[in-house]
């Protein structure tokens, strides 16, 4: 085997503090809060990268009132003046992005090619495509004269910490509301960085205003009576909690929770391209993905012949340190999730499935997984209907379309789905019938800020992205 | 007429290339960083596996010999560099390149078959791939009739490369597809199964005579159809990508994705070629750049 020598993308382009204080009305606050304060790690050394502010109640109240005064003259301005700041952070973010795409692969463990090929671009391409909607609203179908809904509490999870924060904040500001908004308790620092791009985008203050924190500041924050609209990605339990809270408030809420894709393979399918769909989607970003195709179902007339090359294609997955520019699988963000991780899939291997992962060394250090998948697996199993969040993926096979369309409904999720044919009108009629906010056809994972992104059932409500996604922030 | 119907059948019975997952798959290998001690074994390997090839009309006993020479000993200044896998010429320039090359281990590659449009009788085809092994070439580079791969006459294609397989004896036989006529990955796939049931050794993209010659994605299709041929026959089969490879990033490219494709059983001279010619050059001004640490100018290498 043709060995590559190791190709480390350099960690002295980004320069991280020893600890960091909240971003509240424009300014950094003095490390630690009233909440205390937490360290973040690197998931894939274990290594402190920072000491981060944890925000209590009174500096969540602060963040709301910065966000609240400064909502009259933000929502005033003209929207050709708006666009013009989410213009110039999207010109920073690039000029800025192998720094930020650096420290993303360092808090979160996601490989460098991942944050430097799809996260930086898309997070550019969010604030790019969103500033150009900032002037023409009225023309968008939301009525004469869209007003913004106010200040919008935003609580975003760890897998793609600044391409959600993005997907939060670029519509929120377009539509002229201000946010306070909390990144995830393991992956603060990138929203941080993006405060200082605020700064040095000139951005009136209190527009943005990011808390750190865990699930407590969260809560406080969604619950918090000077917010108008809250938003927030990540799991089902959470989603759940927080529509409760949210409860005949009249706060706006849209909720983008879990998912369990299935991912369809017919017979006729270009067998090569959907193996590597299959592979993106679910070994991309560790399978940390709410849209990950977590089930494969493989018509069985073609099984042996997938999964023969899916085995092969998965022995060549090289899984290490993230920063290395040839990793293709790197670390799991945190010890929580990597039990998380194993607890499903001992399930997994106890309720009979076969489990399969390729020769793969995990480095002692840090938190691993080895590229899984489980064949003979049923819709009774655990693994065919929980949420994994990790780089595991259960097989099962059907007979026909409406076998698979059947399987592919048989879920309390919906986010996402894929079809696999050479076939367009099959892949059609499939599509037709399934529920599932997003379905790829040959081709998998893929993301554009102009297409709105959204769940079926369980994986919540409320779009986000394209001219759908301004909806959710306008009154 | 049933044997028609079965190489149609077949053909189209292969499964579909989807052209933007293809695209995708080999802009995502060709990102990989080969750099150091890999940059450096990749080199090597690179230069092992050229065929140094000169194909014009201007072509001289005198410039032939002097393109065998280089293919001998790329680096005259470096004993340790490797010499290169063939050297590639017209037929009526093989004796001149045999005798430069005799007991080397050099292969003597010919272009034959009406080289590069194949518009040829089949007997005037078969005279010139005769002549070429005549005169000392041990490879036949082949063309295939274009015009009757995409008229769907595949009985006929598939009757000229036995032919000239058999006008071969001992020499080996690479198929050139000119995949830059063919138009769609679809059809590369199928040609590809074709010329390998055929007989074909080697699978090669170009001529280097039309527009488009080799690209990544084209060869990563023909790395999956040689991979998969062996897979139900047991036979292994070449593959040469040739024209537009001229750097050595270009070349360490195509060995990443044999390396993560077809793997190490390719990754040998003996079944993988690059048909190029200024390539080598790119390759030792990389290779003298690992050794001293420094490039030096165009003149410190030999002219082909």
């Amino acid at each position: 085997m043709f060995e590559y020598a190791p190709a480390p993308e350099s960690r002295s382009v980004v320069d991280i503090a020893p600890s960091y204080g909240l971003f509240i009305n424009g300014t950094f606050e003095a490390p630690g809060s009233t909440g205390g304060v937490f360290k973040t790690v690197n998931p894939a050394t274990e290594e402190v990268l920072a000491e981060v502010s944890a925000a209590g109640p009174e500096d969540v109240d602060r963040a709301v009132a910065a966000a609240r005064s400064a909502f009259g003259p933000w929502s005033a301005l003209p929207g050709a003046e708006r666009a013009k700041y989410l213009f110039r952070i999207a010109r920073i973010i690039q000029e800025r992005s192998r720094e930020l795409a650096v420290l993303e692969s360092l808090d979160n463990g996601k490989p460098i090619k991942e944050s430097r090929d799809v996260d930086l671009p898309l997070v550019a391409a969010h604030f790019f495509y969103y500033a150009g909607w900032a002037d023409k609203l009225e023309y968008a179908g939301f009525g004469e004269n869209p007003r913004p809904i106010g200040v919008a509490a935003q609580v975003i999870p760890w897998n793609f910490p600044l391409l959600m924060l993005a997907w939060k904040i670029a519509p929120a500001l377009a539509t002229g509301n201000t946010v306070v908004l909390k990144p995830a308790e393991t992956t603060p620092l990138s929203a941080l960085f993006f405060a200082d791009i605020c700064r040095q985008a000139d951005l009136p203050p209190g527009v943005v205003n990011i808390i750190t924190g865990a699930g407590e500041t969260g809560r406080t924050l969604v619950e918090h009576p000077g917010v108008d609209k809250v938003a927030f990605t990540g799991s089902t339990e959470v989603g759940r909690q927080i529509a409760r809270s949210v409860a005949g408030t009249g706060k706006r809420l849209t909720l983008e929770l879990g998912g369990k894709a299935a991912n369809i393979v017919f017979d006729d399918a270009p067998i090569d391209q959907a193996v590597e769909g299959i592979v993106n989607g679910i070994f991309f970003n560790q399978g940390h993905v709410c849209c990950a195709g977590s089930r494969l179902l493989v018509q069985e007339s073609a099984y042996d012949e997938v999964m023969e090359s899916l085995k092969r294609r998965m022995a060549t997955l090289r899984l290490g340190d993230p920063l290395d520019k040839n990793t293709d699988i790197g670390a799991i963000n945190s010890a929580e999730q990597l039990e998380r991780i194993r607890v499903l899939t001992d399930a997994g291997s106890q309720e009979g499935p076969e489990r399969w992962s390729p020769p793969c060394e995990l480095p002692a250090q840090g938190f691993w997984f080895a590229p899984t998948i489980f064949t003979g697996v049923t819709q009774a199993h655990r693994i065919a209907r929980e949420e994994i969040f990790g780089p595991v993926l259960s097989v099962l096979t059907f007979r026909t379309p409406a076998e698979a369309i059947e399987k592919a409904n048989n879920t309390p999720y919906g986010l996402s789905a894929g079809i696999w044919s050479e076939k367009g009108s099959l892949i059609l009629a499939v599509a037709d019938k399934l529920r599932a906010g997003v379905i790829w056809a040959n081709t998998f994972n893929k993301f554009d800020p102009t297409s709105p992104f959204g769940g079926y059932k369980e994986s919540g409500y409320g779009r986000e992205g394209g001219r759908h996604g301004l909806e959710a922030y306008l009154g | 007429m049933t044997a028609t119907l079965d190489l149609r059948a077949s053909l189209h019975g292969l499964p579909g290339v989807d052209k933007v997952g293809v695209e995708a798959r080999a802009a995502a290998l060709a990102t990989r960083s080969v750099k150091t001690t890999a940059k450096a074994a990749a080199i090597d390997l690179a230069i092992r596996m050229v065929d140094l090839t000169t194909l014009e009309g201007a072509d001289t006993p005198g410039k032939v010999r002097a393109l065998a020479a280089k293919a001998l000993r790329p680096d005259p200044a470096d004993s340790s560099c490797p010499h290169v896998g063939a050297v590639c010429v017209y037929p009526a320039m093989v004796p001149y390149v045999a005798e430069v090359l005799a007991g080397s281990g050099v292969h003597l590659a010919s272009v034959a078959t009406a080289f590069p449009s194949g518009q040829a009788p089949l007997d005037v085809k078969l005279a010139d791939t005769r002549d070429a092994v005549a005169a000392g070439a041990d490879e036949i580079d082949m063309v295939i009739s274009r015009g009757a791969f995409l008229a769907g006459r595949y009985d006929h294609v598939f009757e000229e490369i036995v032919a000239v397989k058999q006008a071969c004896g001992d020499a080996h036989l690479k198929v050139i597809l000119e995949t830059g006529e063919l138009a769609t990955y679809d059809n590369v796939r199928r040609a590809s199964w074709l010329a390998m049931l055929a007989g074909a050794d080697f699978i090669k993209t170009s001529t280097g005579k039309v527009p488009v010659a080799a690209t990544l994605p084209v060869t990563l299709v023909m790395l999956e159809a040689v991979r998969d041929f062996r897979a139900r026959t047991g036979r292994q089969v070449g593959v040469k990508p040739a024209g537009g490879i001229k750097t050595t990033k270009d070349a360490i490219k195509y060995l990443v994705m044999i390396n993560e494709t077809v793997g190490d059983d390719w990754l040998d001279p003996a079944w993988f070629r690059f048909g190029a010619s200024s390539l080598l050059n790119d390759l030792l001004m990389q290779r003298t750049k690992l050794t001293t640490g420094h490039y030096a100018g165009p003149d410190y290498f030999t002219l082909d």
